[in-house]
């Protein structure tokens, strides 16, 4: 295929040319950044959570004394179990996508005064591993001895046997071996018995300088502080109904307290509800990307049909001289493929730019360099369907065309 | 002429339909997309009170010092309650309040009714003629019930229909946590999006309003806990809430009115004035780093508009300028191709002005009919933003005039401009040459 009758074509239309160039730079400019935003909401969506979600939810209630906070968890707990279909409840401050508590920043040694990271502290009686389903990576689970009460409005115990996750022994103590260490908060101390394979916070964002799993679960006996709230299991075909029948308990099993509808669900429905921000947006950009790609791909097939019209003569001399069909196809598609590259170079050079923008007002992070290519493949490839409905047309054009007159 | 140059321009559209409905159906995705996420846009940065939120201000304080201040030196976006009560004390500005969100439960009269736990918050008297909060019956409290810690409460439209059916029950009693209140007045429907005056704690938006206004000192009195975050840089000495009031924790919210920059500036050293005062004292130990930031700084200042929805708003935009660039390209196309026709009308007396005018006609048609179709599109999009958005989000995306005209507006002009050039080639075009050519 030579090319240079079809530049020479092209410079003719020079304006026309520069703009469906331009055309397909904006759109992998966009292209690119939506794709990578949308591939950020789903990397934030896939968050592992470290426990059995589907089996599990909570119950929130509030305007109790705190006087009153043993003798309420023990008939909290007896008349939630005893609940058709739960499989076990347990005193637990707070769940993964629920209401947010216990966080705070931490240190490394007894002063206090750097905080190298700001952690969310789980406490839970006996048996709320178990229900919660977490998996031990290293050390030990927790002994019956190993859960203390909390005096008074005492927020932890003096000393407390913890099991910290993979990802936040990493991110204090890298590449070494986390157990047996000591960590603070305030006048609270905490040694690391064990490490979780995974567990997050409640209520993650990306903005706070604080990590999805850096958790701390501190073996508790549930009083004082460690009240109100109460994790349930259920089978996960069960969950739901279970869920119900249990918001709906609380009135007769405490009918002084009073009920946090908000944060009183299975864990599945505060992950949707949780993420629900994230879905939209990815579904908009995903809207908007094919309406983008339809647009562009329109623009094409306008122009290409309009020149194919507008050298329907010349297209009838070259094959009355001896050109093929396949001629006349291959040069209407390699005449997008020009323009497509040229455009596509230039919308690279676009879509650093705006991710920079991006970057700078958005906290964005860094356009991998693989997104480049990809998109350019994917414009290849919409500028080739998008003209084969012309350039057939073209290649259809009989030679005969070049004996009329016009 | 314009009937004459409109029936030229429908002829000529009507030679190549295809073409034509490419660049009406370009427009029209363009717009609508753009049009769509600028409605949510406008909804969520929206100034939620636009008659006054640049005299509206937010006080910093840093009562924490250098250890305590975030990465880019911010002191705590809320303040403690030492700080909160002197300001309060020594009413600097023309009018402020000091609160803090609160979530009581409230007692029916029938003992057969569940106790419901209702939202609100803990204000000064100040707060409902600062923010021009509207009442449907009686009014806010007087700074003597502030002083007095008066038993008395404003609730919503929502909490008064639910407990008195809707009926003017100023002068009635509402149970909060066991004490009887005397309702004082009840707001008319009043649910700001985002929630201005307490940011830190709604996150700026809350689909549920705020239902139950109490007294300040009233509140604190009656033990009803802060319901909002709390943050402290170092645990507080005594347990419990009264611990919490004489900690540094910072829980509380504040907004002050000053009317003119001279207002400000004088607000903004007595507040410089203040931390010396409590460096002098030995509290801080610190110079004062203080901020005084009017509304809409503050609520950029907190990220109160998602950041997602910006981006958006810049991939719609991205868009509609592809979509433009297309129907640049095709009518571009178009006019071009048609020297011969424009040969003709020249070499029979046509001035350029003419030429203009003609095709500028079938430009703005062109752009008239994507702006129709974008419109219809836009509707569709502002209706099913619902279905793609969180509900307290979507529900304040609403399709209004201004948005229309805007919408006809942008389409008409854009195509217009498209239509420029082309249609400046085509006027240039020499009468003669053209003729002999053909």
């Amino acid at each position: 295929m030579q090319i240079k009758p079809i530049l020479s074509a092209l410079k003719k239309h020079r304006l026309a040319t520069f703009l469906i160039a331009m055309e397909i730079a904006l759109a992998c400019a966009v292209l690119c950044n939506a794709v990578f935003m949308i591939a950020n909401r789903l990397t934030a969506m896939n968050l592992d959570s470290g426990v059995d979600e589907s089996s599990l939810g909570a119950i929130t209630v509030t305007g109790f004394d705190p006087a009153q906070a043993t003798d309420l968890n023990a008939r909290m707990v007896a008349g939630l179990r005893a609940v058709p279909g739960v499989e076990s409840a347990q005193v637990i401050s707070s769940v993964p996508f629920g209401a947010q508590s216990l966080v705070a920043g931490i240190s490394l040694d007894p002063s206090g005064k750097k905080t190298p990271a700001v952690v969310q502290f789980y406490q839970g009686a006996p048996g709320t591993i178990d229900a919660l389903g977490l998996k031990l990576e290293a050390g030990r689970l927790p002994a019956t001895s190993d859960y203390q009460p909390l005096s008074g409005q005492e927020y932890f115990p003096a000393v407390s046997p913890v099991l910290v996750t993979r990802a936040l022994a990493e991110h204090l103590w890298p590449g070494q071996n986390p157990l047996g260490r000591e960590f603070w908060m305030a006048k609270w101390q905490f040694r690391v018995i064990g490490v979780l394979s995974h567990l997050s916070v409640s209520q993650y964002t990306e903005y706070a300088e604080q990590g999805a799993e850096w958790t701390v679960f501190v073996p508790t006996l549930p009083g004082g502080q460690l009240a109100g709230t109460y994790l349930i299991r259920a089978k996960p075909q069960d969950i739901e109904s279970v869920m119900t029948t249990a918001r709906a308990a609380v009135a007769k099993i405490a009918p002084e307290v009073v009920l946090d509808h908000e944060n009183s669900h299975s864990v599945s429905f505060l992950r949707e509800r949780f993420f629900r921000t994230d879905r939209a947006m990815a579904g908009m950009l995903v809207g908007v990307i094919v309406a983008l790609l339809g647009v562009t791909a329109l623009g094409i097939v306008g122009l290409a049909s309009f020149w194919v019209a507008q050298r329907r003569k010349q297209i009838g001399i070259r094959r009355a001289i001896g050109a093929t069909r396949g001629d006349i196809l291959r040069y209407f598609q390699t005449e997008n493929f020009l323009i497509v590259t040229f455009g596509i170079a230039l919308g690279m050079a676009l879509a650093f730019v705006l991710n920079a923008v991006l970057m700078k007002f958005y906290e964005l992070p860094h356009l991998p360099l693989y997104y480049l290519p990809v998109g350019a493949l994917a414009l290849w490839a919409l500028g080739q369907l998008a003209v084969l409905g012309p350039a057939l047309r073209a290649a259809n054009v009989p030679p005969v065309v070049a004996t009329r007159s016009v | 002429m314009f009937a004459y140059y409109m029936e030229l321009a429908l002829r000529s559209l009507k030679r190549s339909p295809g073409l034509t409905t490419l660049m009406v159906l370009a427009i029209g995705f363009g717009v609508a997309a753009s049009m769509t996420s600028w409605s949510v846009f406008r909804a969520v940065s929206g100034d939620p009170i636009p008659w006054k939120s640049a005299k509206l201000f937010v006080p910093q304080i840093d009562n924490w010092g250098s250890n305590g201040r975030s990465s880019d030196g911010e002191p705590p976006n809320a303040m403690d309650y030492a700080d909160a009560m002197a300001l309060m004390r020594q009413h600097r500005a023309k009018l402020q309040s000091a609160m803090y969100q609160i979530s009581p439960s409230i007692v029916p009269a029938e003992a057969s009714r569940h106790p419901v736990n209702v939202g609100g918050h803990a204000v000064y008297g100040e707060f409902f003629p600062m923010l021009d909060v509207p009442f449907k019956y009686g009014s806010g409290w007087s700074a003597s019930d502030d002083a007095n810690r008066a038993q008395v409460v404003v609730i919503g439209s929502k909490l008064n229909q639910k407990l008195f059916g809707g009926a003017n029950s100023v002068g009635r009693s509402v149970n909060i946590e066991g004490h009887d209140y005397r309702v004082v007045g009840v707001l008319d429907h009043w649910n700001p999006q985002p929630r201005y005056y307490d940011v830190v704690n709604s996150g700026g938006f809350n689909s549920q309003s705020d239902d139950v206004f109490l007294p300040f000192q009233t509140a604190i009195q009656a033990n009803i806990q802060n319901d909002g975050n709390t943050n402290c840089y170092a645990v507080p000495k005594e347990p419990g809430f009264v611990g919490l009031q004489h900690s540094e924790c910072v829980w509380i919210a504040f907004m002050v009115e000053l009317d003119d920059a001279a207002a400000v500036s004088a607000y903004r050293s007595y507040l410089d004035g203040y931390a010396k005062e409590q460096q002098q004292a030995g509290r801080f130990g610190w110079a004062p780093n203080n901020r005084l930031r009017d509304l809409p700084a503050w609520l950029d200042n907190q990220h109160v508009v998602p950041s997602d929805t910006k981006v958006s708003l810049l991939v719609a935009l991205g868009l509609l300028l592809v979509c433009l660039v297309n129907t640049i390209g095709l009518l571009l196309a178009k006019f071009l191709r048609r020297s011969g026709e424009i040969g003709v009308r020249r070499a029979l007396g046509a001035p350029r002005r003419a030429i203009y005018l003609q095709f500028l006609t079938e430009a703005g048609m062109v752009g008239a009919a994507g702006g129709v179709l974008g419109l219809l599109l836009t509707c569709a999009g502002v209706a099913s933003v619902g279905w793609v958005m969180p509900k307290d989000i979507a529900s304040l995306a609403r399709l209004d005039v201004s948005l229309l005209v805007l919408t006809l507006l942008v389409a008409v002009l854009a195509t217009m401009l498209a239509g420029l050039y082309p249609t400046w080639r085509a006027s240039r075009v020499q009468p003669a040459w053209q003729l002999k050519s053909n």
